[in-house]
């Protein structure tokens, strides 16, 4: 069974620890500007909203690559970039409509959420549950029992 | 090893800025930010210098935790001189600005001489260099902010900056990042003005890369993180309520200083408090509180985010003050509010948003305007001289002065200067509500003994942040003490004092210590740091770190009569709730806490004191 990472805007304060996470599994450093997920501050709104990839079906970075190096991993259905191939042509980052696989300046490679192989060091940092993973099948289902308790009422005939 | 082991000298008169490495000597006995960057001012300066002129220095300075996946491990610290106080200005801010610092590579920026026009520090990662800010003096700091991001084409780029208060040398100025967060008291605001310095912009993307054991540091945090999120307050209502969790609490023990300190309990207090900020307006139909939000790595997220009422008096045809933005705190909603008999959430909201977008310090401002009001219902200042009538409640004066002062026009030049020149010109300097000329935060010596003596021994002068021996008297932790009585509060004050200084020396906040003591930090500072930090070592450091100050102020001229609070605490008893007809026991708390500390009973430390702590 795939999991999905399951954002609620709503619960994010802004604190970074997922960007944080995601710097340290992939790096081995402490440094949100590598990080695959990215928290974005609405400030006049006073909104806070994470962001990374959604692993699409039918990934356009995917289909774009001309070298194959980004592939989906089986275990997870991460779509996953091999770094030994890639070339750095970027073409991807052009390719995606949500703009989440980027250049690592660094490496010279792109990069974007692997899922961490299914244990995904965002969610695991989250403090207050805005990032969480989640049966890939059921990511509405938090939403589903909030209106189905607004339901629970008996209906009298 | 938590630190870059790096330091950025930046030297405003020749214009140059300079690579040295950090004096990892006094790291091991400082360990970082208001500890280590106050070893390097006090080495560095001559403790009698003109805190406004060109000799003295200002430091930003981060601790080893900043920059880290330590619960709030993002603070950083401005040390320097205090115009407000002439001791020791030490203000502490969160946000996103000191985790910046790290990512980018520096430990600290030393600030040094004045720059001959306005300037502001460009740093990308080691690139650091002087710019040219005379397009940016006369702006805000939420303008200055989104100039320097547009003008990089940068969005990424953190930056700390001043207002007009700043420039125009108010001595309560404080230095905003990242909109709303401040590194706040003493005024170290007027120093970077004076200094010609408009603004600090970062930008680091190197990361944190010498934490000395990365396993057994993200294993150690992350446990503490979940001692944060089982503990009632750090868990529960600081995120919900924020620190104005304290207005209705404080005022219900009779410790909320009301009207300039004439009063212990302030009979609006529900319509500014926590609650009030939650409940729907009738006006619009919204709640003022927008949301919560966190700092630099925060897991408690006591931050308030409001929305203030758009038909309010203050802001009609104001567009620019309707968005979303920070506050109110409990420390300025008091400060605002309860110190001038205001009631009105909304005035104070647009108080605070003046105090965040120009630079000023609300607690100070707020007070000093309580001394305004009580000099003006004595009939000592005119409605001519102060340009409006001020009585104490009035919330348009609250807004117009707020208005004069950040922009230094009129009557608010004089309101800059704060409350102990302010009254001690127009013949009351009794009615000034301060220590060493601060003013005064948001609880009442007389209803929490403990705070009479924190605010008259606190190094920079009256604050709550040195030793919040509320977390005692009022909230029981770690250990419920009689707010009334003055027995065992100058060993509780010693205490709070000490450990605090660990808190601030490691890059945290101090609002984790609700639920953590020093043996929680201990560990995290311990998996992150080379050397040995035990219970032991981070304990005289903490005492260290005090008397290091000590020494400073005691250079600078500071005596024992510097320790002592206005007479109207001394003498005039508390009115009303369960502090009726308490007067402050400082008197007989101060010699006890000298002989506590070591020092003389003029509040010098010993030869023995100095000794032992490696002084």
């Amino acid at each position: 069974m795939w999991k999905s990472l399951h954002i609620d805007p709503k619960k994010c304060t802004g604190c970074l620890q997922c960007e944080m996470a995601c710097s340290v599994e992939h790096t081995g450093v402490i440094n949100p500007s590598k990080s695959r997920i990215k928290v974005f501050s609405f400030e006049t709104e006073g909104r806070k909203v994470p962001y990374t990839c959604t692993q699409c079906t039918e990934a356009w970075c995917l289909n774009a690559c001309p070298v194959d190096a980004i592939r989906i991993d089986a275990a997870t259905g991460a779509k996953q970039v091999f770094d030994d191939v890639c070339v750095g042509c970027k073409v991807c980052t052009i390719a995606c409509p949500f703009g989440t696989v980027n250049y690592n300046q660094d490496t010279g490679k792109v990069q974007k959420c692997d899922l961490c192989g299914g244990d995904p060091a965002c969610a695991t940092a989250c403090p207050t549950g805005a990032i969480t993973y989640v049966d890939a099948d059921w990511t509405g289902l938090d939403r589903m029992r909030a209106w189905a308790a607004k339901a629970n009422t008996a209906v009298s005939d | 090893m938590g630190w870059n082991r790096k330091v950025l000298r930046v030297n405003l008169t020749e214009g140059t800025c300079k690579e040295e490495p950090l004096n990892m000597q006094w790291a091991d006995e400082y360990l970082g930010s208001r500890g280590l960057a106050t070893k390097y001012l006090v080495s560095e300066i001559d403790p009698k210098v003109d805190p406004l002129s060109p000799d003295n220095k200002m430091i930003m300075s981060t601790g080893p935790l900043t920059g880290t996946m330590a619960s709030t491990g993002g603070r950083y610290t401005v040390v320097t001189k205090g115009p407000l106080t002439g001791a020791i200005a030490c203000s502490n801010s969160g946000g996103f600005f000191g985790a910046e610092m790290k990512f980018a590579g520096w430990d600290m920026i030393i600030f040094e001489g004045r720059s001959p026009k306005p300037v502001y520090l460009y740093v990308e990662n080691d690139k650091a260099e002087l710019k040219d800010a005379s397009d940016l003096w006369g702006k805000s700091c939420w303008e200055t902010e989104e100039s320097i991001k547009h003008r990089h084409q940068d969005p990424l780029i953190r930056v700390s900056s001043i207002g007009l208060a700043g420039e125009n040398q108010v001595l309560f100025a404080c230095i905003v990042n990242d909109l709303h967060r401040a590194a706040g008291r003493s005024g170290v605001g007027a120093v970077m003005g004076s200094k010609n310095l408009k603004a600090v912009a970062l930008r680091g993307t190197k990361g944190m890369s010498g934490i000395k054991d990365m396993k057994a540091f993200m294993k150690i945090t992350a446990e503490k993180k979940k001692v944060l999120a089982d503990n009632a307050v750090t868990g529960q209502g600081l995120p919900k309520y924020g620190t104005q969790v304290l207005m209705n609490v404080i005022n219900e023990m009779g410790a909320l200083p009301t009207r300039n300190h004439q009063n212990v309990q302030f009979e609006e207090a529900g319509k500014i408090s926590a609650e009030a900020m939650h409940e729907k307006r009738p006006t619009d139909g919204k709640t003022h509180l927008v949301t919560n939000a966190a700092c630099f790595g925060c897991t408690i997220a006591c931050g308030r985010i409001s929305e203030i009422d758009k038909g309010h008096f203050t802001v009609v045809n104001k567009p620019e003050y309707w968005g979303a933005s920070g506050g109110l705190e409990y420390e300025a909603a008091w400060a605002l509010g309860a110190a001038n008999g205001v009631g009105d959430l909304e005035a104070l909201q647009y108080a605070n948003l003046l105090c965040n977008e120009q630079g000023m310090d609300p607690i100070s401002f707020g007070a000093t305007i309580g001394a305004v009001m009580e000099l003006y219902e004595k009939g000592v200042l005119t409605k001519e001289q102060i340009g409006i009538a001020a009585p104490f409640g009035s919330a348009e004066a609250l807004a117009t002065l707020s208005e004069l002062t950040a922009r230094g026009e009129g009557f608010g030049k004089e309101i800059g200067q704060g409350s102990k020149r302010l009254c001690t010109k127009y013949g009351y300097p009794e009615l000034s509500m301060t220590v060493k000329g601060q003013e005064f935060p948001a609880y009442d010596a007389r209803g929490i003994q403990g705070m009479g003596l924190t605010y008259a021994t606190s190094n920079r002068g009256a604050c709550h942040l040195r030793s919040y021996t509320v977390a005692s008297e009022v909230l029981g932790i770690p250990v419920k003490t009689d707010p009334l009585v003055t027995e065992g509060k100058p060993e509780l004050v010693k205490a709070f004092q000490d450990a605090t200084a660990v808190f601030d020396a490691a890059g945290i906040c101090v609002f984790t210590s609700f639920a953590w003591t020093v043996a929680d930090v201990q560990p995290q500072i311990e998996a992150a740091c080379e050397g040995d930090w035990s219970m032991e070592k981070l304990n005289a450091m903490g005492e260290r770190i005090w008397n290091m100050e000590r020494l400073f102020n005691n250079a600078a001229g500071l005596t024992r009569k510097d320790d002592d609070l206005p007479p109207r605490l001394k003498t005039e008893a508390a009115q009303t709730g369960p502090a009726k007809g308490l007067v402050s026991g400082i008197d007989k708390m101060l010699p006890e806490y000298y002989t506590l500390r070591g020092w003389t009973q003029e509040g010098v430390p010993t030869p023995e004191t100095l000794e032992r702590l490696g002084l």
